[in-house]
């Protein structure tokens, strides 16, 4: 250990550290200064930025000694003593933050450009901020947010605020509201798992296989166990109760015992828990393990191959999803043309930028409680307890803030290893996962191949559609059927089609597990069905714009699972506004190919794309969420549901809704989510469903809250209980004003509690092939995107996106708008940059340097055209919206590539490589 | 289970050199640390004993006239490069390759002398310095000696510094005159590893009638080491600069790198196709640099700006 003196946001420090230990070490863990978080630990992601000598450096890779004698800025440091640094305001106001483990690395790169720039322009901002990714794509709001800031410091004037689209507003509904978290994440006071820690605590880690496929046939933990400082190694001996979990099917091992299979490389084998994370990581390195191996399947096509390798006993498939609707053979009678193509989409991952952590505890009463950043966290719970053979009330989870989700915390990493190390040591256990095992564990979105067929008459009407899916699930079950099930009923597209075939095979590979990614499957059919139908209108001759107009679900006309829509399809709509906007920015031919001035390589060229995309869970399941809502002394509101915020903007929108319905200021609500204690289950944060639901729920539980309150009114002042309105943060009686303090106080004495719980179910549905409806809403979008392919290179850049999105009702415009910008830069990269690979179930992509996301340079210009068709059941009409907005982005962008090079994207990501041998005319 | 044991920051290249031979091939020299600490930390280089951090060695972070010449110390950063009002004169392709590494926070510690030891043959400010003719300034504990830098390398990844007692002080390359100008470029390629798939530096000399009188080209990675590509050069020199980019040189040039197809990066016939892009662009670039045009650090950021 070596005395290290530094200054750190202006004071002195003087602190013992060892040679390994890095700067983030030492302001997280010696100066518990958990504002700097740590996304990658691999000089990636630039989440950890702070300022040394004002400049911005990445924390999680400078060894601590070389900031000897120098001035370091976290962002505590940057916050002033009252209030928020002008870039903080701006980030909060502009909506530049939504998960917000990036912000602060964010805020201080953007304050070291300020410094040296008052007035940077957009490009010199996206210079500054190249590498400080952002995987909720804030980048617009972030770049808006910066020149705000800057011209605010600059000029002394207040801090322009952002304008997005409102399309309609009442009270609290439809107006532009900050997240209630957002100061919070500004100023790095919100905490995240691993920003927690208690005393005694120890540090899990998980020892993983590291061979696709295999039999474990000795493991030795002795050396391990003898380790000094270690408190405990548990195999899967050690697992009491259940020894798999999985969120449908519980095939999914705890830990994988001796004489059993490993199926996957990220498989669970030991855990260990020590003094330090160090000591685990030297335990793991001294466990001996000895796999026999076994021969792989890591193609879902070749899985299903009779004489394929077999990944469980029951055999490679893990469902055939069948579609049927009117009779093929009339269908291609009827067609003058048909088409036929294949796609194929890779694995892509979440690389949420906060990694996995799971902290649990023994509490007083013998219960175990997790700390865990969850999208389910009822069934976090109730995986846990059946694990370790206890009652689902013996665990309690209680959620932290998460940092991204994007559908890649719904299935449980380190909760279940967590709660045996606390039940083995009796001691707090921290289970964090580097970026590392996050990329080898969680479930991946489905690499798939889609072979779509189309029939139509001349005039474009089509009149058939077959597909044939397959979806690579991986290892384990995770959510591959519901998620290939929606890639599935999405195939044929958002179209009227009458005679419809499509057939799914979901398939067990010795690859990493697939399930839940943004967009549930229906990002990859999108891709396929869309690509065919830019492929049709050529085939035609017709306006691409113009075939999906013609075609387009309304009102009254059937989905391919004969799903007769009656309200809230605003697809034509969606068409016709970026239509509109289109032939506006790209001129009457925007699908013809043009020259660029000064580059005589570059060709541009617009391509436009449709989608559809359920809200709610669908297929019959049961779909629910339950709300409480609570009147307090001061006469504030708190909502509690167990739904969870993901930074999608899921806490502002149950404010408004409370804030809404009892008439009370916005910030006089507060949310409390996620406490398996203390709120009811609100279900899972996935499929687009929370806004419905969880709002719902809300929605009517403040309802009854009112009425109570109402009631209680009435019988006090002998007047009908209608005649008692809530405004204005009061209740009123004629012109009698009693502050909503004294309508708590009025409640506790007449003995009502000023508290209301509500249990909301969702309109039914049918299983798929029961001939029912499957789903209760459908969300729609179109999308036009400008591209620019450089001809000699193959390097493809987007210029422009233009997205209308019908949202049913736009509750939360600023968070709409979020979620518009974010989903067409997760859609940006699912067409251009990403890729998880996988060889012969090895993972390359092993580390964030071999997974390239969009940054703030690949941002395009967005333009974001908000639709309101009203769902009756929505709370004010709303439906999905998390999922929709990045759906359509990626075939709008290769069907651009087409029209600007004549080359067709059949698989993705775009290969620059083979796409500028293409276009040169070499083999590839 | 420890990476390293000590950390150590010397001040003086004499206090280095003592640390490092101390225990001769097992001590690492460290500057910003960007690519070494991950490969030690991920495993891909075997634990060391100590890392002499030069950082803190005034010497080494210097940049200036030296006798006629330009030196840049061997520690300074990519940031201070980029900046630098002197190499935006006299190095405008070191300049452009600077910039284009990593973002701002790996700039502002990674170090152009991190850059060249670690040897890889497409190591952007390699093949900048290449173009500049630049040569290095090695000292051991007999004294210091100044090389071409070509000679540094002897493998991919391999230089003659690593496991000796010797420590890279800095790089001289000549004062730019009136008639010369450099520039760099590369493509990237937006999926798989963050590592260039082909860069280019070149730097002209023109005579009075508009004739290439010196030319040095670099590629990379054109081969299992930096190196120039000196028949292609030699076509060059005599030419006029319009022809600098001739399919004869093309030629030449295709003839004397080696492109390989690397998984996950690039196929050999995408850089051989690229080989010819880049040449020809390479020249316009340049000779506008011999014309007194400023480096162009915003290459890769992107034409979307402005639109809305």
């Amino acid at each position: 250990m070596e005395n290290l003196s530094l200054w750190v946001n202006g004071l002195k420090v003087e602190v013992m550290v060892g040679p390994e230990e890095m700067l983030a070490d030492v302001l997280r863990d010696r100066l518990r200064l958990t504002g700097t978080k740590i996304g990658c630990n691999e000089a990636e992601c630039g989440t950890c930025t702070v300022l040394m000598d004002g400049e911005p450096v990445l924390s999680c890779t400078l060894p601590a000694l070389k900031a000897a004698g120098r001035r370091v800025t976290t962002i505590e440091g940057l916050t002033p003593a009252n209030g928020l640094h002008p870039l903080q305001e701006a980030f909060v106001v502009h909506g530049a933050i939504q998960c917000g483990f990036c912000t602060p690395g964010q805020i201080l790169t953007a304050a070291a450009l300020l410094a040296r720039v008052t007035d940077p322009d957009p490009a010199q901002i996206r210079h500054a901020l190249k590498d400080t990714l952002c995987r909720c794509g804030c980048y617009p709001s972030i770049e808006n947010a910066v020149r705000a800031a800057a011209a605010s410091m600059r000029t002394g004037e207040a801090l322009q605020g952002p304008s997005p689209e409102h399309a309609s507003a009442t009270h609290v509904v439809g107006r532009t509201m900050p997240r209630p978290d957002a100061a919070a994440k500004a100023t790095g006071r919100a905490r995240f798992a691993d920003d927690y820690t208690f005393p005694g605590m120890l540090h899990g880690r998980t020892l993983r296989a590291g061979v696709p496929h295999a039999i474990l046939k000795k493991l030795d933990v002795s050396r391990a166990r003898s380790l000094p400082g270690v408190a405990a190694v548990l195999t899967a001996e050690d697992v009491p109760g259940e020894r798999n979990h999985g969120l449908v099917v519980r095939d999914w091992p705890v830990l994988v015992g001796v004489g059993e299979k490993v199926r996957t490389v990220g498989d669970a084998v030991a855990l260990v828990a020590a003094t330090s994370r160090a000591i685990a990581s030297q335990a793991l390195s001294i466990i001996e393990a000895e796999f026999e191996p076994l021969p792989i399947v890591s193609d879902p096509v070749a899985a299903r191959r009779s004489d394929s390798p077999r990944v469980h006993e029951t055999g490679n498939l893990l469902k055939h999803i069948p579609v049927r609707k009117g009779n093929m053979d009339e269908g291609w009678r009827q067609a003058e043309v048909i088409l036929e193509d294949t796609f194929h989409t890779p694995m892509t991952e979440h690389a949420f930028l906060e990694p996995e952590c799971s902290l649990a505890r023994p509490t007083d009463d013998g219960r175990i409680e997790i700390y865990v950043g969850s999208q389910i966290p009822y069934a976090d719970r109730d995986q846990t307890a059946a694990c370790l053979g206890v009652a689902p009330d013996r665990i309690r989870i209680i959620g932290t803030l998460i940092g991204g989700g994007f559908g890649g915390k719904e299935d449980i990493a380190g909760q279940i290893h967590a709660a045996l190390l606390v039940r083995a040591t009796g001691l707090p256990v921290k289970v964090l996962y580097d970026r590392h095992e996050s990329l080898l564990v969680h479930p991946k979105r489905h690499a798939t191949q889609i072979r779509v067929k189309l029939g139509a008459q001349r005039d474009g009407t089509l009149t058939a559609a077959e597909t044939e899916l397959y979806g690579d699930s991986g290892a384990y079950a995770s959510l591959g059927d519901k998620v290939m099930t929606r890639a599935t009923t999405h195939s044929s597209g958002p179209y009227i089609v009458p005679h419809v075939r499509a057939d799914c095979y979901a398939m067990y590979t010795n690859n990493p597990p697939a399930g839940a990614f943004r967009g549930f499957g229906v990002t990859q059919s999108c891709f396929a069905i869309e690509s065919a139908m830019d492929e049709l209108a050529e085939r035609l001759g017709v306006d691409p714009v113009e075939l999906r107009r013609g075609n387009a679900l309304r009102v009254g006309t059937s989905t391919s699972t004969g799903q007769v829509l009656h309200e809230s399809v605003g697809l034509l709509e969606c068409i016709d506004r970026v239509d509109a906007r289109l032939r506006e920015r790209g001129g009457a031919q925007p699908f013809t190919m043009r020259m660029v001035e000064g580059r005589p390589a570059s060709r541009r060229a617009w391509g436009f794309a449709v989608a559809f995309k359920n809200t709610g869970l669908g297929s019959g399941a049961e779909d629910k969420a339950g709300a409480e809502v609570e009147l307090d002394d001061q006469g504030c509101v708190e909502v509690r549901t167990a739904s969870a915020e993901i930074g999608q903007g899921l806490v502002t929108v149950l404010q408004m809704i409370a804030a809404e319905e009892l008439g009370v200021p916005f910030r006089d609500v507060r949310v409390l989510l996620s406490d398996t204690d203390r709120t009811p289950d609100g279900g899972p944060t996935t499929a687009s469903r929370q806004t419905f639901v969880a709002g719902n729920a809300v929605l009517h539980a403040s309802r009854v809250l009112r009425r109570a309150a109402a009631a209680t009114l009435a019988e006090h002042n002998d007047c009908p209980p209608d005649a008692i309105r809530f405004a204005d943060g009061a209740a009123w009686i004629g012109d009698q004003r009693l502050d909503m303090a004294q309508v708590a106080a009025l409640m506790h004495a007449e003995g009502r509690e000023p508290r209301a719980s509500y249990e909301y179910h969702a309109p039914a549905t049918a299983a798929l092939g029961s001939g029912g409806d499957i789903h209760f809403a459908y969300s729609f979008a179109a999308q036009a995107a400008e591209v620019e392919v450089d001809t000699e290179t193959g390097e493809v850049r987007v210029l422009q996106v233009i997205a209308a999105t019908d949202v049913g009702r736009a509750l939360n415009p600023l968070g709409v708008q979020g979620q518009v910008e974010g989903g067409v830069i997760m859609g940006l990269g699912n067409a251009l940059t990403e890729e998880f690979i996988v060889e012969d179930g090895r993972v390359f992509s092993d580390r964030l340097a071999r997974y390239r996301m969009p940054s703030i340079v690949h941002t395009p210009y967005i333009e974001s055209v908000v639709v309101e068709h009203p769902v009756a059941a929505g709370p004010y009409g709303a439906k999905g919206i998390g999922e929709i907005t990045s759906i359509p982005t990626t075939p709008a962008i290769t069907n651009a590539i087409y029209h600007a090079c004549g080359v067709r994207i059949r698989r993705l990501p775009v290969d620059q490589d083979w796409l500028a041998l293409q276009i040169a005319g070499l083999p590839a | 289970m420890t990476f390293w044991d000590r950390y150590l920051r010397p001040t003086t290249v004499d206090e280095a050199l003592q640390e490092l031979a101390r225990a001769p091939g097992e001590s690492r020299v460290i500057a910003g640390g960007t690519d070494l600490l991950l490969d030690l930390q991920q495993r891909r280089q075997a634990p060391v004993r100590a890392l002499v951090d030069i950082t803190g060695i005034a010497e080494l972070c210097d940049i200036g006239e030296q006798d006629g010449s330009i030196f840049i110390g061997a520690a300074a950063t990519h940031s201070r490069i980029v900046e630098h009002s002197l190499l935006i004169r006299h190095a405008p392709c070191l300049v452009e390759a600077c910039s284009l590494i990593g973002g701002p926070q790996v700039r502002n510690v990674a170090t152009l002398g991190g850059n060249v030891a670690h040897g890889l043959p497409a190591a952007d400010g390699t093949i900048a310095l290449l173009a500049l003719g630049a040569q290095a300034i090695v000292a051991e504990a007999g004294g210091r000696r100044t090389v071409p830098l070509e000679s540094l390398f002897v493998g991919p990844g391999q230089t003659t510094l690593r496991g000796r007692t010797a420590l890279l002080v800095g790089f001289l390359f000549p004062q730019r005159d009136a008639q010369e100008g450099s520039a760099f470029q590369r493509i990237m390629r937006p999926q798989g590893v963050a590592i260039a798939i082909l860069n280019i530096a070149l730097w002209l000399r023109m005579d009075a009638a508009g004739i290439i009188a010196q030319a040095r080209l670099a590629v990379g990675p054109c081969g299992p080491m930096p190196r120039r590509a000196t028949a292609a050069e030699a076509l060059m020199c005599g030419q006029p600069a319009n022809v600098a980019n001739s399919e004869r040189i093309l030629k030449a040039l295709a003839e004397d790198v080696q492109l390989r197809t690397s998984v996950h990066r690039a196929s050999a016939e995408y850089r051989y196709h690229v080989l010819g892009v880049l040449l020809r662009r390479i020249v316009p670039s340049a000779l506008a640099s011999v014309a007194g045009a400023l480096p162009a650090i915003d290459q890769e950021l992107g034409e979307s700006r402005g639109i809305g």
